[in-house]
Protein backbone atom coordinates (compact mmCIF):
# COMPACT_ATOMS: atom_id res chain seq x y z
CA UNK A 1 0.00 0.00 0.00
CA UNK A 2 1.48 3.34 -1.01
CA UNK A 3 1.98 6.18 1.45
CA UNK A 4 -0.83 8.03 -0.27
CA UNK A 5 -3.21 5.09 0.14
CA UNK A 6 -2.40 4.90 3.85
CA UNK A 7 -2.99 8.59 4.11
CA UNK A 8 -6.38 8.37 2.39
CA UNK A 9 -7.40 5.45 4.59
CA UNK A 10 -6.54 7.50 7.66
CA UNK A 11 -8.58 10.42 6.35
CA UNK A 12 -11.55 8.14 5.60
CA UNK A 13 -11.55 7.02 9.24
CA UNK A 14 -10.83 10.34 10.90
CA UNK A 15 -12.87 12.59 8.60
CA UNK A 16 -15.32 10.47 6.62
CA UNK A 17 -16.76 13.68 5.19
CA UNK A 18 -13.66 14.94 3.38
CA UNK A 19 -12.92 15.40 -0.32
CA UNK A 20 -9.51 15.64 -1.97
CA UNK A 21 -9.27 18.15 -4.82
CA UNK A 22 -6.78 18.27 -7.67
CA UNK A 23 -4.91 21.39 -8.75
CA UNK A 24 -7.73 22.09 -11.23
CA UNK A 25 -10.41 21.84 -8.54
CA UNK A 26 -11.71 18.40 -9.55
CA UNK A 27 -12.67 15.87 -6.89
CA UNK A 28 -10.06 13.10 -6.81
CA UNK A 29 -11.43 11.26 -3.82
CA UNK A 30 -14.55 11.54 -1.66
CA UNK A 31 -14.76 10.16 1.88
CA UNK A 32 -17.31 7.37 2.56
CA UNK A 33 -19.95 9.65 4.10
CA UNK A 34 -19.64 12.25 1.33
CA UNK A 35 -20.30 9.45 -1.16
CA UNK A 36 -23.62 8.83 0.56
CA UNK A 37 -24.78 12.34 -0.35
CA UNK A 38 -25.13 11.40 -4.01
CA UNK A 39 -24.86 7.61 -4.30
CA UNK A 40 -26.15 7.74 -7.90
CA UNK A 41 -23.92 10.59 -9.09
CA UNK A 42 -20.39 10.06 -7.69
CA UNK A 43 -18.42 13.25 -7.05
CA UNK A 44 -15.09 11.84 -8.30
CA UNK A 45 -14.00 13.53 -11.52
CA UNK A 46 -16.40 16.49 -11.16
CA UNK A 47 -15.44 20.09 -10.33
CA UNK A 48 -15.95 20.88 -6.67
CA UNK A 49 -17.49 24.30 -7.40
CA UNK A 50 -19.93 22.69 -9.84
CA UNK A 51 -21.20 20.38 -7.13
CA UNK A 52 -21.28 22.98 -4.38
CA UNK A 53 -22.47 26.57 -4.45
CA UNK A 54 -20.20 28.65 -2.22
CA UNK A 55 -22.45 30.99 -0.19
CA UNK A 56 -19.68 32.53 1.89
CA UNK A 57 -17.09 33.90 1.45
CA UNK A 58 -18.82 35.44 -1.57
CA UNK A 59 -17.58 35.92 -5.13
CA UNK A 60 -15.48 32.77 -5.33
CA UNK A 61 -15.68 31.45 -8.87
CA UNK A 62 -12.35 29.76 -9.54
CA UNK A 63 -10.10 27.24 -7.86
CA UNK A 64 -7.57 30.04 -7.31
CA UNK A 65 -10.15 32.03 -5.30
CA UNK A 66 -10.95 28.88 -3.32
CA UNK A 67 -7.29 28.20 -2.51
CA UNK A 68 -7.00 31.77 -1.32
CA UNK A 69 -9.80 31.06 1.17
CA UNK A 70 -7.81 28.18 2.73
CA UNK A 71 -8.24 28.00 6.49
CA UNK A 72 -11.47 30.00 6.61
CA UNK A 73 -14.91 28.57 7.23
CA UNK A 74 -16.77 27.83 4.00
CA UNK A 75 -20.57 27.95 3.79
CA UNK A 76 -21.56 25.58 1.01
CA UNK A 77 -24.80 24.31 -0.45
CA UNK A 78 -25.35 21.39 -2.78
CA UNK A 79 -26.53 22.78 -6.12
CA UNK A 80 -29.09 20.05 -6.88
CA UNK A 81 -31.84 18.78 -4.58
CA UNK A 82 -31.80 18.07 -1.73
CA UNK A 83 -29.90 21.35 -1.42
CA UNK A 84 -28.33 20.54 1.93
CA UNK A 85 -26.26 23.31 3.49
CA UNK A 86 -22.80 22.17 4.46
CA UNK A 87 -19.91 23.74 6.35
CA UNK A 88 -16.37 23.16 5.18
CA UNK A 89 -12.72 24.07 5.57
CA UNK A 90 -9.96 23.75 2.98
CA UNK A 91 -6.32 22.97 3.71
CA UNK A 92 -3.40 22.12 1.38
CA UNK A 93 -3.13 18.35 0.83
CA UNK A 94 -0.23 15.96 1.45
CA UNK A 95 0.55 15.82 -2.25
CA UNK A 96 1.73 19.24 -3.55
CA UNK A 97 -1.00 20.94 -5.55
CA UNK A 98 -3.82 18.94 -3.99
CA UNK A 99 -6.16 20.26 -1.29
CA UNK A 100 -8.35 18.62 1.28
CA UNK A 101 -11.81 19.99 2.13
CA UNK A 102 -13.32 18.62 5.30
CA UNK A 103 -17.11 18.92 5.43
CA UNK A 104 -19.73 18.90 8.16
CA UNK A 105 -23.51 19.17 8.18
CA UNK A 106 -23.55 21.78 10.90
CA UNK A 107 -27.07 22.46 12.07
CA UNK A 108 -28.66 20.82 9.01
CA UNK A 109 -27.59 17.43 10.39
CA UNK A 110 -31.07 16.61 11.71
CA UNK A 111 -32.55 16.69 8.20
CA UNK A 112 -29.43 15.26 6.61
CA UNK A 113 -29.50 11.98 8.56
CA UNK A 114 -33.03 11.42 7.25
CA UNK A 115 -32.37 12.61 3.70
CA UNK A 116 -29.29 10.42 3.31
CA UNK A 117 -30.25 7.53 5.67
CA UNK A 118 -27.07 7.96 7.68
CA UNK A 119 -26.17 5.73 10.63
CA UNK A 120 -23.80 6.05 13.59
CA UNK A 121 -21.12 4.33 11.48
CA UNK A 122 -21.16 7.24 9.01
CA UNK A 123 -19.67 9.56 11.61
CA UNK A 124 -16.17 9.39 13.05
CA UNK A 125 -16.06 7.70 16.47
CA UNK A 126 -14.91 10.98 18.00
CA UNK A 127 -17.56 13.07 16.24
CA UNK A 128 -20.21 14.44 18.60
CA UNK A 129 -22.92 14.37 15.92
CA UNK A 130 -24.59 11.24 17.24
CA UNK A 131 -24.58 12.69 20.76
CA UNK A 132 -26.20 15.81 19.35
CA UNK A 133 -28.88 13.79 17.59
CA UNK A 134 -29.46 11.97 20.86
CA UNK A 135 -29.90 15.29 22.62
CA UNK A 136 -32.28 16.59 19.98
CA UNK A 137 -34.52 13.55 20.46
CA UNK A 138 -34.20 13.48 24.22
CA UNK A 139 -34.98 17.18 24.49
CA UNK A 140 -37.96 16.87 22.15
CA UNK A 141 -39.35 14.02 24.26
CA UNK A 142 -38.79 15.99 27.47
CA UNK A 143 -40.30 19.14 25.99
CA UNK A 144 -43.27 17.12 24.85
CA UNK A 145 -43.88 15.88 28.38
CA UNK A 146 -43.46 19.43 29.70
CA UNK A 147 -45.86 20.84 27.15
CA UNK A 148 -48.50 18.28 28.08
CA UNK A 149 -48.12 19.26 31.73
CA UNK A 150 -48.37 22.95 30.84
CA UNK A 151 -51.55 22.34 28.86
CA UNK A 152 -53.12 20.44 31.73
CA UNK A 153 -52.11 23.14 34.23
CA UNK A 154 -53.40 25.83 31.89
CA UNK A 155 -56.76 24.03 31.66
CA UNK A 156 -56.92 23.65 35.44
CA UNK A 157 -56.02 27.32 35.90
CA UNK A 158 -58.77 28.48 33.55
CA UNK A 159 -61.29 26.26 35.31
CA UNK A 160 -60.17 27.53 38.73
CA UNK A 161 -60.34 31.16 37.61
CA UNK A 162 -63.72 30.58 36.08
CA UNK A 163 -64.85 29.20 39.41
CA UNK A 164 -63.21 31.97 41.42
CA UNK A 165 -64.92 34.63 39.31
CA UNK A 166 -68.36 33.09 39.09
CA UNK A 167 -71.32 33.34 41.41
CA UNK A 168 -72.25 29.68 41.61
CA UNK A 169 -75.96 30.23 42.26
CA UNK A 170 -76.69 32.47 39.27
CA UNK A 171 -73.71 31.85 36.95
CA UNK A 172 -73.16 35.62 36.91
CA UNK A 173 -69.75 37.17 37.63
CA UNK A 174 -69.01 37.68 41.33
CA UNK A 175 -67.66 40.76 43.10
CA UNK A 176 -64.02 39.82 42.44
CA UNK A 177 -64.70 39.47 38.74
CA UNK A 178 -66.61 42.75 38.76
CA UNK A 179 -63.59 44.49 40.35
CA UNK A 180 -61.35 43.12 37.59
CA UNK A 181 -63.70 44.14 34.79
CA UNK A 182 -64.17 47.57 36.36
CA UNK A 183 -60.40 48.13 36.60
CA UNK A 184 -59.89 46.99 33.01
CA UNK A 185 -62.71 49.16 31.70
CA UNK A 186 -61.30 52.19 33.56
CA UNK A 187 -57.92 51.47 31.95
CA UNK A 188 -59.51 51.83 28.52
CA UNK A 189 -60.31 55.44 29.46
CA UNK A 190 -63.53 55.58 27.40
CA UNK A 191 -67.05 56.55 28.43
CA UNK A 192 -69.00 53.75 30.12
CA UNK A 193 -71.94 53.29 32.45
CA UNK A 194 -72.30 51.45 35.76
CA UNK A 195 -75.61 50.34 37.26
CA UNK A 196 -76.18 49.37 40.85
CA UNK A 197 -79.33 47.26 40.99
CA UNK A 198 -81.12 46.22 44.17
CA UNK A 199 -84.08 43.88 44.31
CA UNK A 200 -87.03 45.30 46.23
CA UNK A 201 -89.03 43.01 48.52
CA UNK A 202 -86.57 40.13 48.02
CA UNK A 203 -86.32 39.61 51.77
CA UNK A 204 -90.10 39.15 51.91
CA UNK A 205 -89.92 36.38 49.28
CA UNK A 206 -87.23 34.62 51.27
CA UNK A 207 -89.12 34.98 54.53
CA UNK A 208 -92.54 33.91 53.31
CA UNK A 209 -91.82 31.40 50.54
CA UNK A 210 -88.45 30.07 51.68
CA UNK A 211 -84.91 30.01 50.41
CA UNK A 212 -85.67 27.73 47.46
CA UNK A 213 -88.06 30.39 46.16
CA UNK A 214 -85.45 33.08 46.86
CA UNK A 215 -82.81 31.14 44.92
CA UNK A 216 -85.24 30.66 42.05
CA UNK A 217 -85.97 34.40 41.99
CA UNK A 218 -82.25 35.25 41.94
CA UNK A 219 -81.65 32.85 39.04
CA UNK A 220 -84.57 34.30 37.10
CA UNK A 221 -83.47 37.87 37.77
CA UNK A 222 -79.94 36.98 36.64
CA UNK A 223 -81.26 35.53 33.39
CA UNK A 224 -83.38 38.62 32.72
CA UNK A 225 -80.42 40.95 33.30
CA UNK A 226 -78.23 38.96 30.94
CA UNK A 227 -80.99 38.93 28.32
CA UNK A 228 -81.56 42.67 28.58
CA UNK A 229 -77.88 43.61 28.28
CA UNK A 230 -75.36 43.15 25.50
CA UNK A 231 -72.69 40.42 25.38
CA UNK A 232 -70.05 43.08 25.95
CA UNK A 233 -71.76 44.22 29.17
CA UNK A 234 -70.85 42.59 32.47
CA UNK A 235 -73.54 41.51 34.92
CA UNK A 236 -72.29 40.66 38.41
CA UNK A 237 -73.99 39.61 41.64
CA UNK A 238 -72.10 41.45 44.34
CA UNK A 239 -74.28 40.73 47.37
CA UNK A 240 -77.40 38.79 48.40
CA UNK A 241 -79.84 40.76 46.22
CA UNK A 242 -77.40 43.35 44.88
CA UNK A 243 -76.16 43.44 41.32
CA UNK A 244 -73.77 45.59 39.32
CA UNK A 245 -73.89 45.96 35.54
CA UNK A 246 -70.96 47.49 33.68
CA UNK A 247 -71.91 48.82 30.25
CA UNK A 248 -68.99 49.82 28.06
CA UNK A 249 -69.71 51.55 24.76
CA UNK A 250 -72.67 53.48 26.20
CA UNK A 251 -72.70 56.47 23.91
CA UNK A 252 -75.42 58.44 25.66
CA UNK A 253 -77.53 58.45 28.80
CA UNK A 254 -80.76 57.53 27.00
CA UNK A 255 -79.23 54.21 25.96
CA UNK A 256 -78.54 53.40 29.63
CA UNK A 257 -82.05 54.46 30.59
CA UNK A 258 -83.57 52.16 27.96
CA UNK A 259 -81.65 49.18 29.37
CA UNK A 260 -82.65 50.13 32.92
CA UNK A 261 -86.28 50.54 31.95
CA UNK A 262 -86.37 47.13 30.27
CA UNK A 263 -84.89 45.44 33.35
CA UNK A 264 -87.36 47.19 35.69
CA UNK A 265 -90.25 46.37 33.37
CA UNK A 266 -89.47 42.69 33.09
CA UNK A 267 -88.75 42.24 36.80
CA UNK A 268 -92.04 43.85 37.76
CA UNK A 269 -93.81 40.75 36.40
CA UNK A 270 -94.43 38.09 39.06
CA UNK A 271 -92.03 35.13 38.99
CA UNK A 272 -93.89 31.83 39.31
CA UNK A 273 -92.42 29.25 41.67
CA UNK A 274 -94.19 25.97 42.60
CA UNK A 275 -97.66 27.43 42.15
CA UNK A 276 -96.82 30.65 44.01
CA UNK A 277 -96.05 34.05 42.53
CA UNK A 278 -92.92 35.76 43.79
CA UNK A 279 -93.16 39.53 43.49
CA UNK A 280 -90.03 41.62 43.42
CA UNK A 281 -88.98 44.73 41.55
CA UNK A 282 -85.70 46.39 40.76
CA UNK A 283 -84.32 49.77 41.87
CA UNK A 284 -81.49 51.10 39.78
CA UNK A 285 -78.86 53.78 40.24
CA UNK A 286 -76.72 54.58 37.22
CA UNK A 287 -73.44 56.49 37.07
CA UNK A 288 -71.38 57.33 34.02
CA UNK A 289 -67.60 57.46 33.76
CA UNK A 290 -66.50 60.41 31.65
CA UNK A 291 -62.98 60.14 30.19
CA UNK A 292 -60.63 62.55 31.92
CA UNK A 293 -62.83 62.80 35.04
CA UNK A 294 -60.20 60.91 37.02
CA UNK A 295 -62.92 58.98 38.89
CA UNK A 296 -61.76 55.83 40.66
CA UNK A 297 -63.72 52.60 40.64
CA UNK A 298 -64.75 53.23 44.24
CA UNK A 299 -65.95 56.76 43.52
CA UNK A 300 -67.87 55.61 40.44
CA UNK A 301 -69.63 52.86 42.39
CA UNK A 302 -70.41 55.31 45.16
CA UNK A 303 -72.02 57.69 42.66
CA UNK A 304 -74.14 54.80 41.39
CA UNK A 305 -75.02 54.01 45.01
CA UNK A 306 -76.16 57.57 45.67
CA UNK A 307 -78.36 57.37 42.58
CA UNK A 308 -79.70 54.00 43.77
CA UNK A 309 -80.66 55.45 47.17
CA UNK A 310 -82.44 58.27 45.36
CA UNK A 311 -84.43 55.69 43.37
CA UNK A 312 -85.39 53.83 46.54
CA UNK A 313 -86.42 57.05 48.25
CA UNK A 314 -88.74 57.87 45.38
CA UNK A 315 -90.52 54.55 45.77
CA UNK A 316 -89.57 51.15 44.36
CA UNK A 317 -89.08 50.11 40.73
CA UNK A 318 -87.38 53.37 39.74
CA UNK A 319 -84.09 54.26 38.13
CA UNK A 320 -82.00 57.39 38.65
CA UNK A 321 -79.04 58.75 36.75
CA UNK A 322 -76.41 60.18 39.07
CA UNK A 323 -75.89 63.95 39.18
CA UNK A 324 -73.86 65.77 41.83
CA UNK A 325 -77.08 67.55 42.86
CA UNK A 326 -78.37 64.24 44.30
CA UNK A 327 -75.79 64.57 47.05
CA UNK A 328 -77.50 67.78 48.24
CA UNK A 329 -80.41 65.73 49.47
CA UNK A 330 -79.24 64.24 52.72
CA UNK A 331 -81.40 61.11 52.50
CA UNK A 332 -79.59 60.01 49.36
CA UNK A 333 -76.31 59.71 51.25
CA UNK A 334 -77.58 57.17 53.77
CA UNK A 335 -78.81 53.69 52.99
CA UNK A 336 -82.59 53.61 52.75
CA UNK A 337 -84.51 51.81 55.43
CA UNK A 338 -84.22 48.04 55.23
CA UNK A 339 -80.58 48.07 54.18
CA UNK A 340 -78.31 46.97 56.97
CA UNK A 341 -75.34 49.14 56.12
CA UNK A 342 -73.73 51.15 53.37
CA UNK A 343 -71.81 48.84 51.08
CA UNK A 344 -68.14 49.27 50.62
CA UNK A 345 -67.42 49.67 46.96
CA UNK B 1 -38.70 10.14 42.81
CA UNK B 2 -38.98 11.86 39.46
CA UNK B 3 -42.42 11.96 37.87
CA UNK B 4 -41.02 10.35 34.72
CA UNK B 5 -40.28 7.17 36.67
CA UNK B 6 -43.64 7.14 38.44
CA UNK B 7 -45.42 7.95 35.21
CA UNK B 8 -43.58 5.06 33.51
CA UNK B 9 -45.01 2.67 36.10
CA UNK B 10 -48.49 4.11 35.50
CA UNK B 11 -48.15 3.79 31.71
CA UNK B 12 -46.91 0.22 32.11
CA UNK B 13 -50.09 -0.68 33.97
CA UNK B 14 -52.53 1.20 31.70
CA UNK B 15 -50.89 0.16 28.42
CA UNK B 16 -50.51 -3.50 29.42
CA UNK B 17 -53.56 -4.13 31.61
CA UNK B 18 -55.97 -1.25 31.01
CA UNK B 19 -57.19 1.83 32.78
CA UNK B 20 -59.37 -0.10 35.26
CA UNK B 21 -56.40 -1.91 36.74
CA UNK B 22 -54.63 1.42 37.24
CA UNK B 23 -57.64 2.70 39.17
CA UNK B 24 -57.34 -0.36 41.41
CA UNK B 25 -53.64 0.37 41.90
CA UNK B 26 -54.40 3.99 42.83
CA UNK B 27 -56.89 2.76 45.41
CA UNK B 28 -54.60 0.03 46.77
CA UNK B 29 -51.70 2.49 47.06
CA UNK B 30 -54.03 5.00 48.69
CA UNK B 31 -52.94 7.86 46.43
CA UNK B 32 -54.87 11.10 46.71
CA UNK B 33 -54.46 11.79 42.99
CA UNK B 34 -55.21 9.74 39.94
CA UNK B 35 -52.38 10.46 37.53
CA UNK B 36 -48.65 11.06 37.85
CA UNK B 37 -47.32 14.12 36.08
CA UNK B 38 -44.14 13.28 34.17
CA UNK B 39 -42.47 16.59 34.95
CA UNK B 40 -43.12 16.86 38.69
CA UNK B 41 -41.18 15.32 41.57
CA UNK B 42 -42.89 13.00 44.08
CA UNK B 43 -41.88 11.78 47.52
CA UNK B 44 -39.75 8.63 47.30
CA UNK B 45 -41.99 6.33 49.41
CA UNK B 46 -44.85 6.83 46.92
CA UNK B 47 -42.96 4.86 44.25
CA UNK B 48 -42.50 1.85 46.55
CA UNK B 49 -46.14 2.09 47.61
CA UNK B 50 -47.27 2.06 43.98
CA UNK B 51 -44.99 -0.86 43.01
CA UNK B 52 -46.30 -2.92 45.93
CA UNK B 53 -49.84 -2.05 44.88
CA UNK B 54 -49.16 -3.08 41.27
CA UNK B 55 -47.77 -6.41 42.46
CA UNK B 56 -50.85 -6.91 44.65
CA UNK B 57 -53.42 -5.90 42.01
CA UNK B 58 -51.81 -7.99 39.24
CA UNK B 59 -51.19 -10.81 41.72
CA UNK B 60 -47.63 -11.25 40.52
CA UNK B 61 -44.35 -11.35 42.45
CA UNK B 62 -42.72 -7.96 42.78
CA UNK B 63 -39.54 -9.05 40.91
CA UNK B 64 -41.59 -10.27 37.94
CA UNK B 65 -43.45 -6.97 37.85
CA UNK B 66 -40.13 -5.10 37.85
CA UNK B 67 -38.79 -7.16 34.94
CA UNK B 68 -42.05 -6.66 33.02
CA UNK B 69 -41.70 -2.91 33.50
CA UNK B 70 -38.20 -3.09 32.03
CA UNK B 71 -39.46 -5.08 29.05
CA UNK B 72 -42.36 -2.67 28.57
CA UNK B 73 -40.06 0.38 28.61
CA UNK B 74 -38.14 -0.73 25.53
CA UNK B 75 -40.75 -2.66 23.59
CA UNK B 76 -44.13 -0.90 23.81
CA UNK B 77 -44.90 1.40 20.85
CA UNK B 78 -46.12 4.13 23.25
CA UNK B 79 -42.60 4.49 24.66
CA UNK B 80 -40.68 3.93 21.42
CA UNK B 81 -38.76 7.16 22.09
CA UNK B 82 -36.98 5.47 24.99
CA UNK B 83 -35.80 2.49 22.94
CA UNK B 84 -34.46 4.91 20.36
CA UNK B 85 -32.60 6.92 22.96
CA UNK B 86 -30.99 3.74 24.28
CA UNK B 87 -30.02 2.65 20.76
CA UNK B 88 -28.03 5.86 20.42
CA UNK B 89 -25.69 4.21 22.94
CA UNK B 90 -23.92 2.06 20.40
CA UNK B 91 -23.91 0.22 17.09
CA UNK B 92 -23.39 -3.20 18.69
CA UNK B 93 -24.88 -4.77 21.82
CA UNK B 94 -21.45 -4.81 23.50
CA UNK B 95 -21.05 -1.12 22.76
CA UNK B 96 -24.55 -0.55 24.09
CA UNK B 97 -23.62 -2.36 27.32
CA UNK B 98 -20.60 -0.12 27.73
CA UNK B 99 -22.74 2.95 27.15
CA UNK B 100 -24.84 2.07 30.19
CA UNK B 101 -22.19 3.62 32.46
CA UNK B 102 -23.13 6.93 30.88
CA UNK B 103 -26.88 6.38 31.10
CA UNK B 104 -27.52 8.54 34.21
CA UNK B 105 -25.45 11.36 32.68
CA UNK B 106 -27.25 11.05 29.36
CA UNK B 107 -30.59 11.18 31.15
CA UNK B 108 -29.51 14.30 33.01
CA UNK B 109 -28.55 15.98 29.73
CA UNK B 110 -32.17 15.68 28.65
CA UNK B 111 -33.93 16.28 31.97
CA UNK B 112 -31.60 17.99 34.39
CA UNK B 113 -33.36 16.87 37.58
CA UNK B 114 -33.76 13.22 36.56
CA UNK B 115 -31.38 11.17 38.69
CA UNK B 116 -31.21 7.59 37.47
CA UNK B 117 -29.46 5.00 39.65
CA UNK B 118 -25.76 4.56 38.85
CA UNK B 119 -24.88 1.48 36.79
CA UNK B 120 -21.44 0.06 36.23
CA UNK B 121 -20.43 -2.52 33.64
CA UNK B 122 -17.51 -4.83 34.36
CA UNK B 123 -16.20 -6.95 31.51
CA UNK B 124 -14.60 -10.23 32.46
CA UNK B 125 -14.13 -11.44 28.87
CA UNK B 126 -15.43 -10.27 25.48
CA UNK B 127 -18.58 -12.29 26.09
CA UNK B 128 -18.86 -12.19 29.87
CA UNK B 129 -20.03 -9.10 31.75
CA UNK B 130 -21.56 -8.16 35.00
CA UNK B 131 -23.71 -5.12 35.54
CA UNK B 132 -23.69 -3.59 38.99
CA UNK B 133 -26.79 -1.50 39.62
CA UNK B 134 -27.23 0.91 42.45
CA UNK B 135 -30.72 0.17 43.64
CA UNK B 136 -32.65 2.86 45.51
CA UNK B 137 -35.85 0.87 44.87
CA UNK B 138 -35.69 -2.84 45.61
CA UNK B 139 -35.82 -4.75 42.34
CA UNK B 140 -34.24 -2.11 40.13
CA UNK B 141 -31.88 -4.84 38.88
CA UNK B 142 -34.90 -6.72 37.59
CA UNK B 143 -36.02 -3.66 35.60
CA UNK B 144 -32.55 -3.65 34.03
CA UNK B 145 -32.93 -7.38 33.28
CA UNK B 146 -36.12 -6.67 31.34
CA UNK B 147 -34.47 -3.82 29.48
CA UNK B 148 -31.33 -5.84 28.63
CA UNK B 149 -33.25 -8.91 27.50
CA UNK B 150 -35.33 -6.83 25.11
CA UNK B 151 -32.42 -4.74 23.88
CA UNK B 152 -30.47 -7.95 23.15
CA UNK B 153 -33.35 -9.00 20.89
CA UNK B 154 -33.33 -5.52 19.41
CA UNK B 155 -29.68 -5.92 18.44
CA UNK B 156 -30.25 -9.51 17.28
CA UNK B 157 -27.98 -10.91 19.98
CA UNK B 158 -28.42 -14.13 21.97
CA UNK B 159 -27.55 -13.41 25.60
CA UNK B 160 -28.10 -15.19 28.89
CA UNK B 161 -28.93 -12.97 31.85
CA UNK B 162 -28.89 -13.84 35.52
CA UNK B 163 -29.83 -11.79 38.54
CA UNK B 164 -27.04 -12.85 40.88
CA UNK B 165 -28.21 -11.17 44.02
CA UNK B 166 -28.62 -7.99 45.92
CA UNK B 167 -27.36 -6.40 49.07
CA UNK B 168 -26.31 -3.03 50.44
CA UNK B 169 -28.52 -1.22 47.94
CA UNK B 170 -26.71 -2.85 45.03
CA UNK B 171 -27.97 -5.51 42.62
CA UNK B 172 -25.83 -7.50 40.20
CA UNK B 173 -26.70 -9.01 36.84
CA UNK B 174 -24.42 -11.39 35.00
CA UNK B 175 -24.52 -11.22 31.21
CA UNK B 176 -23.18 -13.89 28.86
CA UNK B 177 -23.19 -13.26 25.13
CA UNK B 178 -23.75 -16.57 23.35
CA UNK B 179 -23.98 -15.30 19.81
CA UNK B 180 -23.63 -11.73 18.58
CA UNK B 181 -25.31 -12.24 15.23
CA UNK B 182 -28.05 -14.55 16.30
CA UNK B 183 -30.92 -12.85 14.52
CA UNK B 184 -31.68 -9.94 12.26
CA UNK B 185 -32.42 -7.43 15.04
CA UNK B 186 -34.40 -4.27 14.63
CA UNK B 187 -33.29 -1.47 12.37
CA UNK B 188 -32.07 1.69 14.00
CA UNK B 189 -32.32 4.72 11.79
CA UNK B 190 -30.61 7.82 13.20
CA UNK B 191 -33.06 10.12 11.49
CA UNK B 192 -36.38 8.38 12.07
CA UNK B 193 -38.25 10.37 14.68
CA UNK B 194 -40.32 8.42 17.14
CA UNK B 195 -43.90 9.64 17.11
Amino acid sequence: MSVNANWIEALDTLCPMHVILSETGHVIHAGPTVQKLRPDAPFEGRRFLEIFDLKRPRAIATMQDLLAAAGTKLHLQLRDAPQTEIKGILVPGAVPGQSIVNLSFGISVVDAVTDYALTSADFAATDLTVEMLYLVEAKSAAMDASRKLNLRLQGAKIAAEEQAFTDTLTGLKNRRAMDHVMARTLDWGVRFGVMQIDLDWFKAVNDTLGHAAGDHVLQTVARVMVEETRDTDTVARVGGDEFVVILPHSKDDSGLEIVGARIIDRLSAPIPFQGEHCRVSASIGTAVFEPGSGLTAAALLENADVALYASKNRGRGRQTLYTPALRDQAQNLAPPAGRPEARSA
Amino acid sequence: MHGLINRAIQCFVTDSYGQDRWVEVVQAADLDFYEFEAMLIYDDPITTQVLDAVSEVLDRPRDDVMEDIGTYLVSHPNVEALRRLLRFGGVSFAEFLHSLDDLPDRARLAVSDLNLPRIELRDHSPSQFSLICQSPIAGYGHVMMGILRTMADDYGVLAVLDHTGSGDGVETISITLIETEFAEGRVFDLGARAG
